[in-house]
């Protein structure tokens, strides 16, 4: 059988260091398959929003509660580190000197840190206008999405911390390429499952 | 429902000593009590048992180093297959001691409380669907699968122990609900309402809700692992139309728990965020919907029907085809039929619940998808009789699985097809009619084919067969058990019997409740047959060994190595030419010999054995069981080991060993060699002593 050229999705390392084309085509297709399964997730949380949206009690209302300005900055935190690690894989996949590498992990870790705080401070003007989970059926899918979504970013940043101690510890062997390969699909799903709750969420709540 | 003091909140949480089933019979000893006292004390004294075993023969560092903390696939899957056995055998019992109270429940009290028959009905359901068919069929893909697509191993070992774990762990938990506490009333399916806290306080609904998070993440690792090894790590040549139908079938199976397995994460963490943080997503008030749990339940519930039954279809495929002595009829019919089901498994989910309110047009529209799926079923059916058709049948123990099966769920078909109609649904909805008819589809379409495939594989994960004798008695009970315990139920439910009912108020309903109440201990002779069948070979193993490999004149990969297999599955992976190359090799003129030596060995690597995936698995349990308890503490600290454990393992190096090319020769040139002395036999002596695991070739 010959080797196809690009064996896996995602920025292939094929040829470029320790790691052969078996070992990250099989690791990298599993995590796509995870990814996928986790994606399902999302789509029902999205689907008990679209249910829910109108369950409100006489409660807080999507226009009342949803500030457009905030979730846009949020939106262009989450978009720049995609980019940031984006250029962290590039620099990895090329060996380039270790600080270019921590340079864009520690800006994609910083942005990603923001954009929790910007989310908690979201939460916490909700929380102070009476609007938590408990008060509709609206709030409680709400929280858990747009949660669950908050959620996965601090594990993800919690993950990358780990990356960083990884490469320290054992440089960039094989098992540490693909597991910052996995972490930037990760990172990179979070980004197109952000995009989403913006729309659905965000700009519905305050145009619908 | 018990309500009890807690004892010592701080550290014991929600428990006090009303909670132990051994007080509660103490402080009221009632037939139901001492019933629940029995069982849980069963489960303290069987646990006691094994472990002095253990100790008593020195075991302990054993189990631990070879099996528990084993990566191999072969000794995972069979662990699955021994946490399912012990799992129905629970179930199994539930089920008898249901029949035995609704038989004398007749204008009559009986002796279960409603609340203790409540608790029957949900956990002998639970354990059915998550801890005795999942960890069965799971453990058989894996057992198999990676033997039939020329692998060494699972695509993730690792990740295929922790998926084995949190089954146990979760199994752990439907044990520990014996002892401690009480378990939900509220069916397998767990419908709020009436599971939320309002109506469900206790620790009952908590119970069912982790063990089954549990379960479900579990399958959903093992799904994602079982497509990633179809998808990836098949030997040379053996292309997606060269697989073997088991293969097939595990593929459909794997991508239906990807897709379908987190909907129920999903449904019962939501119903987890109402019952412990008081959200609103299924509650009467303040904007809930329980009609998006039930969607949510179906849409993974359905699915599971065909996660249970395809490997069964796959089982049957293989043993079919096997015991007529003929090629697979149809293969490619099957290929298409198997997806079709798997596609159609998602568009059918509606049907659980026609009765719910939604408009008539989407009833219509889901019964019409409902009816299409029997046609691949049909299709199915129909090439498993043309392979039969001027075959040399044999009729061995998992051929007549085989055909029972395909007898009864034909059967079960039919009647699933009155359900599909939402019109008729309606008459049926909730009475003993459904009940009959998926215990019609299910026993059949999952525990015939996994005992098929238990009786088929046995001799290739152990080295000997099972004894046919013993094999036949408890294929025997399980039919005649079958229709006598369930057929009565379709009369029951046409007439108006409604399921899960713990008095019955209408005396014409006794003869037929006697009926399935036999049926019942027809059932339980069932499984006491399979356990001294499987006494009686372990004793006479001696006269069955089939160390050559090949007991039944096999057409997979599986049965062209040793019996058992060495670690590594294949001292040098296979080069595939056709759809059975085994089988092919053996009988046909002028192609390579399969028991030829191989020109050269290369160093094997496999994974090391780990410890981590143990401790997550069980540790999970522990999480889950702090949460069931309000102890809150025991949680954190068991949440943070487990992220110690994964963290640990991800700086781990050094986890693969490397099995030198010289080993490898030697072991499989022995193994040649001993292949070389067995006598051939005719497959008319199979089941014979004279059966070593070589095949006679007639030319």
């Amino acid at each position: 059988m010959s080797e196809p050229e690009l064996a896996h999705a995602g920025l292939n390392l094929g040829d470029t260091g320790a790691l052969t084309q078996d070992q990250a085509e099989n690791a990298i297709f599993g995590f796509w398959i995870f990814l996928m399964s986790d994606a399902v997730i999302f789509a029902l949380l999205f689907a008990t929003y679209g249910t829910m949206i109108a369950s409100t009690v006489g409660g807080p209302t999507p226009a009342s509660e949803f500030k457009l300005l905030p979730a846009f900055v949020e939106t262009l935190l989450l978009l720049t580190s995609s980019a940031t690690f984006g250029r962290a894989t590039i620099a990895m996949k090329y060996d380039e000197p270790r600080r270019v590498l921590f340079g864009w992990l520690g800006a994609t870790l910083g942005l990603g840190l923001v954009f929790l705080a910007f989310e908690a401070n979201d939460f916490a003007t909700m929380f102070a206008h009476g609007a938590y989970p408990m008060r509709s059926g609206f709030l409680s899918s709400f929280f858990a999405l747009v949660g669950l979504h908050g959620l996965h970013v601090a594990v993800a940043c919690f993950w990358l911390v780990v990356m960083v101690g990884q490469v320290c510890a054992y440089g960039l062997d094989a098992r540490v390429r693909i597991n910052l390969l996995r972490l930037g699909l990760f990172w990179h799903l979070l980004d197109i499952v952000w995009i989403a709750i913006f729309s659905v969420v965000y700009l519905q709540g305050n145009i619908g | 429902m018990t309500v009890s003091v807690p004892l010592w909140p701080a550290v014991l949480g929600r428990f006090g000593w009303q909670d132990l089933p051994f007080v509660r019979a103490w402080e009221n000893p009632t037939i139901s009590e001492i019933i629940g006292a029995f069982a849980g004390a069963l489960v303290v004294v069987g646990a006691i048992i094994v472990a002095a075993l253990l100790t008593r023969y020195g075991k302990w560092r054993y189990l631990w180093t070879e099996w528990l903390t084993s990566l191999d696939h072969k000794k995972i899957g069979i662990m699955y297959i021994v946490v399912a056995f012990v799992m129905l055998s629970r179930a199994l019992v539930e089920a008898v001691l249901m029949r035995m109270q609704q038989a004398v429940a007749i204008e009559n009290p009986g002796f279960l409380s409603p609340d203790h028959f409540g608790q029957l009905f949900s956990t002998h359901g639970s354990i059915m669907i998550f801890f005795m068919a999942m960890p069965f069929l799971t453990g058989m893909i894996n057992y198999v699968l990676p033997l039939q697509i020329g692998a060494r191993d699972m695509a993730f070992p690792w990740a295929n122990s922790i998926a084995l774990w949190l089954t146990i762990g979760a199994a752990g938990l439907m044990m520990a609900s014996l002892v401690v506490g009480e378990f939900s009333t509220g069916g397998w399916s767990g419908y709020p309402p009436y599971t939320e806290r309002t109506f469900s306080p206790g620790v009952g609904v908590d119970y069912w809700i982790w063990a089954v998070t549990l379960g479900s993440i579990g399958s959903t690792m093992a799904g994602i692992n079982i497509a990633c090894t179809v998808y990836k790590l098949r030997a040379p040549g053996m292309r997606f139309m060269r697989m073997q139908m088991f293969a097939w079938t595990s593929l459909c199976t794997s991508i239906l728990m990807i897709f379908a397995m987190p909907p129920l994460t999903v449904a019962t963490l939501l119903l987890a965020l109402d019952r412990y943080l008081g959200f609103h997503f299924f509650t009467n008030d303040l904007g809930g919907n329980m009609m998006n749990y039930a969607n949510m339940f179906w849409l993974f519930g359905h699915p599971e029907v065909y996660i249970l039954i395809l490997p069964a279809f796959g089982v049957y495929s293989e043993v079919v085809s096997t015991f007529s002595t003929k090629d697979l009829y149809g293969y490619t019919s099957l290929v298409i039929a198997t997806m079709a089901i798997a596609v159609l498994s998602f568009t059918v989910w509606v049907h659980h619940f026609f009765t719910m309110g939604q408009s008539a047009n989407v009833n219509a529209a889901f019964g019409i998808a409902t009816m299409t799926i029997g046609v691949p079923t049909g299709v199915k059916i129909y090439d498993w009789i043309w392979t039969m058709f001027r075959g040399e049948v044999r009729f061995t123990v998992p051929m007549l699985y085989a055909l029972a099966f395909m007898m009864t769920f034909v059967l079960g078909g039919f009647t699933g097809i009155i359900l599909a109609m939402p019109p008729l649904d309606y008459l049926v909805h909730n009475t003993l009619f459904l009940v009959a008819h998926f215990h019609n589809m299910l026993i059949p379409g999952l525990l015939y084919g996994m005992l098929a495939g238990y009786h088929y594989w046995f001799p290739k994960a152990f080295g000997f067969r099972l004894d046919e004798r013993w094999g036949r008695i408890a294929f025997t009970c399980w039919v005649v058990g079958f229709y006598l315990a369930f057929f009565p139920l379709y009369v029951l439910g046409a007439s108006g019997m409604a399921r899960r009912t713990q008095a019955i108020f209408e005396p014409s309903f006794r003869p037929w409740l006697y009926v399935a109440g036999v049926g019942a201990f027809v059932l339980l002779a069932a499984l006491t047959s399979l356990g001294i069948q499987l006494w009686v070979s372990i004793r006479d193993r001696a006269k069955t060994r089939v160390e050559a490999g090949d007991p039944w004149d096999g057409r997979g990969l599986e049965w062209s190595v040793s019996a058992p297999p060495p670690e590594y599955n294949f001292a040098v992976l296979p080069l595939i030419d056709g759809r059975n190359p085994f089988y092919d090799h053996k009988h046909d003129e002028g192609q390579p010999d399969p028991y030829a030596s191989p020109a050269a060995y290369e160093d094997i690597v496999m994974p090391r054995g780990s410890a981590t995936s143990v401790v997550i698995g069980l540790v999970a349990a522990v999480a889950a069981f702090g949460l069931i308890w309000e102890i809150w503490g025991l949680t954190i600290v068991a949440l943070q080991v487990i992220v110690a454990a994964v963290v640990l393992r991800s700086f781990g190096r050094d986890q693969h060993r490397t099995i030198p090319a010289a080993e490898v020769a030697r072991e499989h040139e022995a193994w040649l060699t001993r292949v070389r002395a067995t006598p051939a036999i005719p497959r008319q002596l199979e089941t014979a002593a004279v059966n070593r695991g070589l095949a006679e070739i007639v030319a």
